[in-house]
């Protein structure tokens, strides 16, 4: 038995994954089993299975996840009350039930005649036991409609590519079954890269001293609220606006609403500011 | 025993280092090993290690605290037996001919899980002795201890001397650099994490405002009503847990007021309780409590048993430790201004009565909590340490 891999993820462009997530990417492809995938805000889930999608080449099939999202509301969504409406007021044949049948993201990709690509994006948004009933839907993949009958059975089998932000506990019988990717935090030169996408034309001076800047704050003992990625791109683009000069940067922060929230944490830089200037 | 090999193809299935994973704590379950192996067999790592390591990460660790323990067990297991290089052999001729999906046997399936820490760890031993013996100098296989098989927190200096290819060479060091040591939960608890145990306190049940269409409910009112529609509502599910959380300041909480913070934070921001309050007390209850940490602003004890209802939950935090007469004796509190003409011990048992559900929190680990005050506070209350762990434990118990 030789290697059975037939596709092979290995980032796009716009897109670099590291080795470790390529791997999870494709061990997940070969051995067909959900994608979960965690980290904090802004390290590129969501957009990972956009560009799995786009690298090989399939469609994705996006199901964002609310608080009251229920696991079969991905296969399809019975509309009772639509058909109760049509039975007074509408001309529509109420006695076919199929036209009140609507299918979510994982039916729609079990229906399709290529395999896709599905995004389930926050499954710790909804209830704590959403993912055990997911886990069911995936494992069978084929699900019966039980207000027609019909049974439709996955012509191929999709990548589901789960995202989580870590607000819930996830249930281990659901762990178990996936193949588990954490991603990261950037270190400061993939930051580097990533701030140049967002602002080609800022001088390199001052990124490299609003990076260095950013992730002394990030490393302070007690901050509440680490500021992310996104924020650090907003306060490279307000720096850039002000037109503030590095020896701003490295006196006091400017702009720093940009990157702390939070009162507490404002006051504990103050307390910080110091050790930074004596270390320059 | 041996090193442990699968029933059919006599292939090693680096068995031992499963046993090592869970010996470090990770909680690897045989369907994950299996589903580990079967991705070997399916060839897909090749000759490299660094996929390898990939590989192994993303098919048996599932929660990034656990990848800075399996980052030390990858490197003492695939690096820290040098020189002798039997394994790392093993592994190579493994990853370069990769073979059909090993059939285990139902025994050997249980044997893995049969297993408890104890006699894992004595199977280690016995393994690591095993390895001393036969190679020179494989005294890294002990570590510092003697007790645990990790040695040096990961800073394996063979971990880059070691050979091999380019590719294992980059695996071992991405391993030995322990990028991952700050999700480890041990160390420090973040608001986040405690928040994320609160979550679990929750009840949830229906009440308020009818908001929901109740479809069953409206079947069986049309049906009753002879087909003519009739719509039924009902309210939405929300929690109906109250928490009332009381915090000890001051004195020797001082070290703790970092932590206590965090997880008033935690608390706070748990917007899923129906109602949340919080108070504060030095060392122990007496007839008032405190909305601020300065303890200025209080509130009659009497008062707040007669506005909160018996099922509100009730979280203590505090070291429980002070002079046992402040407990016992009447007047006996710790601020002079606070006159008690009733004990410490009669108002936390009062307050026992009252409430339905109770945990204390102590920040103090659970080997000094022989204390006399300690003991006595938690003959009144259940009392857990403020750890992660800890914390879920009452969550368990408050629910």
């Amino acid at each position: 038995m030789g290697r059975t891999v037939l596709e092979n993820f290995t980032g796009t462009e716009d897109y670099i994954a590291s080795v470790e997530l390529q791997e999870a990417v494709n061990v997940a492809l070969a051995l067909e089993r959900p994608l979960l995938i965690k980290g904090e805000p802004g390290t590129g889930k969501t957009l990972l299975a956009h560009a799995v999608a786009a690298q090989l080449g399939r469609e994705l099939y996006t199901w964002h996840v609310k608080s009251t999202s229920r696991a079969q509301d991905g296969l399809y969504v019975y509309d009772a009350v639509q058909r109760l409406h049509d039975s007074r007021f509408g001309d529509r044949d109420v006695g076919d039930i199929r036209q009140y049948i609507r299918f979510g993201g994982l039916g729609r990709a079990f229906l399709a005649d290529a395999p896709g690509v599905v995004l389930i994006d926050e499954v710790d948004k909804a209830d704590l036991e959403f993912p055990n009933d997911l886990l069911h839907e995936l494992d069978r993949m084929s699900f019966e409609v039980a207000e027609t009958g019909d049974v439709h059975a996955a012509k191929h089998r999709p990548l589901v590519v789960i995202t989580s932000n870590n607000e819930k506990e996830l249930p281990d019988a659901f762990l178990r079954r996936c193949v588990f990717h954490f991603i990261a935090f950037p270190e400061p030169d993939l930051m580097a890269s990533i701030v140049k996408v967002h602002h080609p034309a800022v001088r390199q001076t001052l990124v490299d001293e609003a990076i260095a800047r950013f992730y002394w704050l990030r490393g302070l003992p007690d901050l509440r609220k680490a500021p992310s990625t996104s924020e650090l791109i907003d306060w490279i683009g307000a720096l850039e606006k002000g037109g503030v000069d590095l020896e701003t940067i490295t006196d006091r922060v400017p702009y720093l609403g940009a990157l702390l929230k939070k009162e507490q944490d404002l006051e504990s830089l103050q307390r910080h500011m110091h050790r930074y200037k004596g270390r320059r | 025993m041996g090193p442990a090999r699968a029933e059919g193809g006599g292939e090693p299935l680096f068995l031992d280092f499963f046993f090592l994973l869970r010996q470090a704590g990770l909680p690897v379950s045989t369907t994950e090993w299996l589903t580990f192996v079967e991705a070997l067999a399916k060839g897909l790592v090749a000759a490299d290690l660094h996929r390898f390591y990939a590989l192994a990460r993303a098919t048996l660790v599932k929660n990034e605290k656990h990848y800075d323990l399996f980052d030390q067990a990858f490197t003492h297991y695939f690096v820290g037996t040098a020189p002798g290089l039997e394994l790392k052999k093993a592994l190579e001729e493994w990853l370069a001919t990769p073979i059909d999906p090993p059939q285990l046997s139902p025994e050997a399936l249980s044997m893995m899980e049969r297993y408890g820490l104890d006699e894992l760890r004595r199977m280690f031993e016995e393994r690591l002795r095993e390895q001393t013996e036969r190679h020179d100098g494989g005294n890294k296989w002990v570590g510092t201890g003697g007790t645990s098989p990790f040695g040096h927190g990961g800073q394996n200096p063979a971990g880059v001397r070691v050979g091999g290819s380019g590719g294992g060479r980059s695996a071992v060091q991405i391993a030995a650099r322990r990028r991952f040591r700050d999700y480890r939960t041990d160390l420090v608890l973040d608001v986040r994490q405690l928040g994320l145990a609160l979550r679990k306190l929750r009840r949830l049940g229906r009440d308020g405002a009818p908001a929901e269409v109740d479809i069953d409910a409206t079947i069986d009112h049309t049906a009753r009503n002879a087909g003519d529609l009739e719509i039924a509502f009902r309210p939405p599910r929300h929690n109906k847990l109250k928490v009332l959380l009381l915090m000890d300041v001051g004195g020797s909480m001082d070290p703790f007021a970092h932590l206590v913070s965090r997880l008033f934070t935690a608390a706070h921001k748990a917007t899923h309780f129906r109602e949340f309050h919080a108070y504060y007390f030095h060392n122990c209850v007496y007839e008032r409590v405190y909305e601020d940490a300065r303890l200025s602003k209080g509130m009659l004890t009497v008062d707040l048993l007669r506005w909160l209802q018996p099922e509100t939950r009730v979280i203590w935090v505090g070291d429980a430790h002070m002079a046992p007469y402040e407990l016992t004796a009447e007047w006996g509190a710790i601020d002079y201004t606070h006159q008690n003409p009733n004990t410490g011990l009669e108002w936390l048992q009062r307050m026992a009565r009252h409430f339905t559900h109770t945990a204390w929190l102590n920040p103090i680990e659970r080997r000094f909590w022989r204390h006399p005050t300690i003991a006595m506070i938690g003959e009144v209350f259940p009392m857990h340490e403020l750890t992660l762990e800890g914390l879920e434990e009452a969550v368990e118990a408050l629910r």
